[in-house]
């Protein structure tokens, strides 16, 4: 059975979860990529204010395609988020608790993660229809220059994922993979 | 000569750059399918099992398949007797700006690799002519997706290295890409040519449909080896474990200098797209 998370998320809740852990997402969650973490950072570097509450956030790491009249949203699954790496650290040290994307992380993102009790998860890659549906509201609350790469604020119902890294640095790349081969010697 | 107007052109990209990222083609479909009904690891079905819920969604809605609508390639087979009235180059891009602009796709290109400025309208696209013999004007557009773009790799390998270097530089090339394409993937490979001709080779592989192996029975073979080694590799589906790493591993050669061996691995996700149309 998938477990409810509700988001924002608190680091105790974020703490309590499990690399494999199957998940449903509801609350509000925000998006951003690389343009938008570059200014994030660029900005909590100069000790400004941020345009989101970092704190207790879940960041997904998404461009959607452009809303069609009558949707919330468009086409909405994950980025690739390595190339995140670079700035994740400096938003989990402010207080984000999770992360959505896919693909594999840096270890100083991982060490961050164990540090302050944050959370990877990943989205299935290539579903961008089907994960749309999950997104009930969506809201462009900063960066609107950069398009699909603007900072927008989305309100998800039961949005599914998988926790990739946990915050002890449990890896579900590691053990999925050995797992199924060691299932194969058998 | 034969006369083929500009905003025809226009008119079949523009089309062709809304369909291919709203429906997937039939191979690759049914590639996905029988990969589902084949996987052994549980999890590993539940997430093709997601994937094709995925492009249904899209078959009945016409959202895109995938939010990366990519940037758009677009091969032109340009018979030599026809002659284009107007700008060709022109035409090409005016179709993919009115087909990402009124096809509510994804515009994910910037003007200048280090200042980064959207241009807004998912121009230019990326342009490769063929000239051939006849009076037709045949246009392939293929949106490529840049999670799997990043992943691809090119070795200018030895002579020495022979087969056995070819084969394990495109196994490691997945391997090192491990979860990041979004598996299950679509693998072109390059063999022989110059350094810009293997890439190219590699990206042409990628519009063969899945099910159609290379004519050459050793290319054949190599083709179907390497499949079966890459899905030895446990990766899976998203990189979570399973068997299905890759759907399909397609391979384009030519001839090559006598020191050289350049071999390209171009990866594409499981939303491989591409479509066609014969003026």
């Amino acid at each position: 059975m998938p477990i409810n998370v509700k988001a924002p998320l608190s680091r105790e809740e974020a703490r309590a979860l499990r690399a494999g852990d199957s998940c449903l997402i509801s609350g509000v969650i925000y998006t951003a990529r690389d343009a938008a973490h570059k200014r994030l950072c660029e900005l909590a570097a100069k000790g400004e204010k941020l345009p989101l509450d970092v704190e207790n956030s879940i960041i997904y790491f998404v461009g959607p395609t452009p809303a069609k009249p009558g949707q919330a949203i468009g086409s909405a699954g994950p980025t690739t988020a390595y190339r995140m790496d670079a700035y994740s650290p400096t938003l989990i040290s402010l207080g984000q608790t999770g992360m959505i994307g896919k693909g594999k992380r840096g270890p100083e993102v991982i060490q961050a993660m164990k540090e302050h009790g944050a959370v990877y998860f990943g989205a299935i890659g290539g579903c961008g229809a089907l994960l749309s549906r999950c997104i009930k509201k969506a809201e462009v609350i900063a960066y609107d220059d950069l398009g699909a790469e603007a900072i927008r604020r989305l309100e998800v119902e039961d949005f599914p994922v998988i926790v990739i890294i946990d915050s002890e640095g449990n890896n579900l790349y590691e053990t999925g993979k050995k797992n199924y081969l060691a299932s194969l010697e058998g | 000569m034969r006369e083929v107007k500009a905003e025809r052109i226009t008119e079949a990209v523009k089309r062709l750059c809304i369909e291919a990222n709203s429906y997937l083609s039939c191979d690759v479909k049914s590639c996905i399918q029988k990969s589902c009904e084949e996987e052994p690891w549980p999890q590993a079905k539940e997430i093709l099992e997601r994937i094709i819920e995925n492009y249904n969604i899209s078959d009945e809605t016409g959202a895109p398949v995938c939010q990366d609508t990519g940037v758009a390639c677009v091969f032109v087979k340009l018979g030599q007797e026809v002659h284009v009235d107007g700008d060709l180059n022109e035409a090409i891009h005016e179709g993919v700006r009115q087909g990402y602009t009124e096809g509510y796709l994804r515009k994910s290109v910037v003007r200048d690799p280090l200042d980064r400025v959207n241009t807004g309208d998912n121009t230019p696209a990326m342009i490769y002519f063929d000239i051939v013999p006849g009076d037709t004007l045949e246009i392939t557009v293929a949106p490529k997706g840049f999670g799997s773009e990043n992943m691809s790799r090119i070795a200018m390998l030895r002579p020495s290295d022979g087969l056995e270097g070819v084969k394990s530089f495109v196994i490691r090339a997945v391997e090192e890409a491990g979860p990041n394409p979004c598996p299950p993937i679509v693998v072109g490979v390059g063999v022989g040519g110059t350094f810009d001709k293997a890439a190219l080779l590699a990206k042409k592989a990628l519009l063969r449909p899945l099910d159609q192996r290379h004519p050459e029975p050793f290319w054949a073979n190599l083709e179907k080896e390497l499949l079966e080694e890459i899905n030895k590799l446990g990766i899976g589906p998203q990189g979570f474990g399973g068997k299905t790493t890759a759907l399909a591993v397609n391979i384009e050669k030519f001839p090559t200098h006598i020191a050289g061996l350049p071999v390209a691995v171009n990866i594409n996700c499981h939303v491989t797209r591409h479509q066609t149309e014969v003026l």
